[in-house]
């Protein structure tokens, strides 16, 4: 009767500390959006989105900061899928655990850890002044794309490794070879797990800041090549508030970023439940 | 049955690493015929059909003796084709594996990677090909529904469909009907009686009795050895080793 009686306080007990676990993360998140969206959503207008900023930013809108986050991330995304999931086709497919594959997962893991600003140093020295070409989107996009390549890597190779040994063999017993069998037999099962990697990538490149600070520049101008400078919008809300410019536009900034991040999350979610329903 | 060799097995062993998985097996194959491949767990079935058509190429560290003839000529020549081979000689696994795509998607596999691409031919081979699978009849209006929704039998029939998409000459089936209920394996057994005629099929089967219903001739294997080779009916009614007549009469397996 009193084992039992302490059995049902402990169950007791547990659920509530993990139910306040649960809820008290739900409850930061909500009031950080909360107040950023009630404080921002009543700058919006159509002009603040589609104006570009006037006087530093103090008045008009943020158009041109809406297109440089979005040439940004495109740049990274481009630059970095390819590498991302090629490299993991070659750790899950082409080679065996060994030496290089340990030095590559040793790299990944190493550029995983490494904090964002340092990524910024990196694109600064090495794409801006190096190489010469300048505060510009190139820059900013690749610094970008060397930063998010361990996440893409890391979740396409989960993604792979997910997938039958059997389907594998399926497709070399009907005569595939190697490179047939991982794009015919492989890849398109894999598509939703590299997906959700890319998401994440999208994601994290829309909200960087010091990375893009240091490599794209801060230029209000509407950009009209790769070589131009651009400001983003997660840039355009730091300077925004740090200078003390117009918190109120800052928070019109910061609601308008929360906004893109959780449309692209939507509608990721939304193509990539399609694509599986059409496959089962 | 003609008494052509079609496989030649000679003096072949096989290794996972330091362990021996066969030892020393030399069997002749003949065109056109059943054999039957059987014995317990464990004692070297698989490993054998996979050879014949070399996906033991595919595990690590694995390494072999002796070789293996498909007319007269050694598959593990270093100048053979392997993805000839494998078309050549194709390969049924004890569990449906369907691909998850659609029923033609998986029977046009094979056929797209040698080169088959325009619709009119591959809609032919398709058809004919799960016209010999006997699978046509049943899946005829939902060609292109995915393949996960067909059942256990079904998605065994279409995997020997998809292999017979590629028209080959061997046919190695490893225990097409273990997760198969009785009237899905009759079909099963149905259909490769009927397709005797064009292929040479090596079968593990599923039990004793299915092997005596429709191999022609068959071999008894224990621990990696081959322990006696014959026609069915001598192998299953008067075996001359005694370690085959315990099997054969359920003293133990």
């Amino acid at each position: 009767m009193r084992i039992n009686r302490k059995r049902y306080l402990t169950q007791n007990v547990a659920k509530i500390l993990i139910w306040m676990a649960a809820l008290s993360t739900m409850g930061v998140m909500a009031l950080i959006i909360l107040q950023v969206l009630s404080e921002g959503i009543p700058v919006f207008s159509p002009r603040f989105f589609l104006d570009s900023p006037r006087s530093m930013g103090r008045e008009g809108g943020i158009f041109s900061t809406i297109i440089g986050t979005i040439a940004l991330t495109v740049v990274a995304i481009v630059v970095a899928t390819p590498l991302g999931v090629g490299t993991a086709i070659f750790l899950g497919e082409y080679t065996r655990e060994g030496r290089i594959s340990r030095v590559i997962r040793f790299g990944i893991g190493c550029l995983a850890g490494v904090p964002s600003i340092i990524f910024g140093l990196f694109g600064f020295v090495f794409f801006v002044i190096y190489l010469n070409m300048g505060w510009s989107i190139l820059s900013g996009g690749l610094a970008l794309a060397a930063m998010i390549l361990p996440t893409i890597i890391c979740t396409a190779e989960e993604a792979l490794k997910a997938i039958p040994y059997s389907f594998r063999e399926v497709s070399y017993s009907l005569g595939g070879t190697k490179w047939e069998t991982v794009t015919r037999a492989i890849l398109p099962n894999a598509i939703p797990g590299i997906f959700t990697g890319i998401i994440l990538g999208v994601c994290r490149s829309i909200e960087e800041t010091a990375v893009v600070i240091l490599t794209a520049g801060s230029s209000l101008i509407i950009p009209t090549s790769l070589f131009a400078p651009v400001r983003t919008m997660s840039v355009h809300f730091y300077i925004l508030a740090r200078e003390g410019i117009s918190m109120e536009m800052a928070y019109g900034t910061g609601a308008a970023l929360i906004l893109l991040v959780l449309f692209v999350n939507i509608v990721a979610n939304w193509r990539l439940n399609r694509y599986i329903r059409k496959r089962a | 049955m003609s008494l052509r060799n079609k496989v030649s097995i000679k003096e072949f062993s096989f290794y996972y690493g330091s362990v021996p998985a066969l030892k020393r097996i030399n069997l002749e194959i003949r065109a056109n015929e059943i054999f039957a491949i059987f014995g317990p767990a464990r004692s070297g079935k698989t490993t054998l059909l996979k050879s014949l058509n070399r996906l033991t190429d595919l595990v690590y560290g694995a390494r072999h003796t002796g070789t293996i003839l498909l007319d007269e000529k050694d598959i593990y020549d270093p100048k053979l084709s392997l993805t000839q081979l494998r078309r050549r000689v194709g390969i049924v696994f004890d569990l449906p594996i369907a691909l998850p795509m659609s029923i033609y998607e998986n029977v046009a596999y094979g056929p797209r990677l040698n080169g088959i691409t325009r619709k009119k031919q591959l809609d032919e081979t398709v058809g004919k090909a799960l016209r010999s699978g006997a699978l046509w009849e049943e899946v005829k209006d939902r060609l292109h529904t995915s393949a996960l929704r067909l059942s256990g039998g079904q998605q065994q029939r279409l995997c020997i469909a998809r292999i017979l998409a590629l028209e080959p000459e061997v046919l190695l089936l490893d225990e097409p009907c273990s997760g198969l209920d009785p009237i899905s394996t009759a079909s099963i057994e149905e259909t490769l009686t009927r397709l005797k005629k064009d292929y040479t099929i090596v079968l593990v089967p599923h039990n004793i009795q299915q092997a005596s219903r429709v191999a022609d001739r068959a071999g008894f294997f224990l621990n990696g050895e081959l322990i006696e080779e014959g026609t069915a009916y001598q192998i299953f009614t008067g075996p001359k080793e005694k370690q085959t007549e315990d099997y054969v009469t359920g003293r133990f397996g």
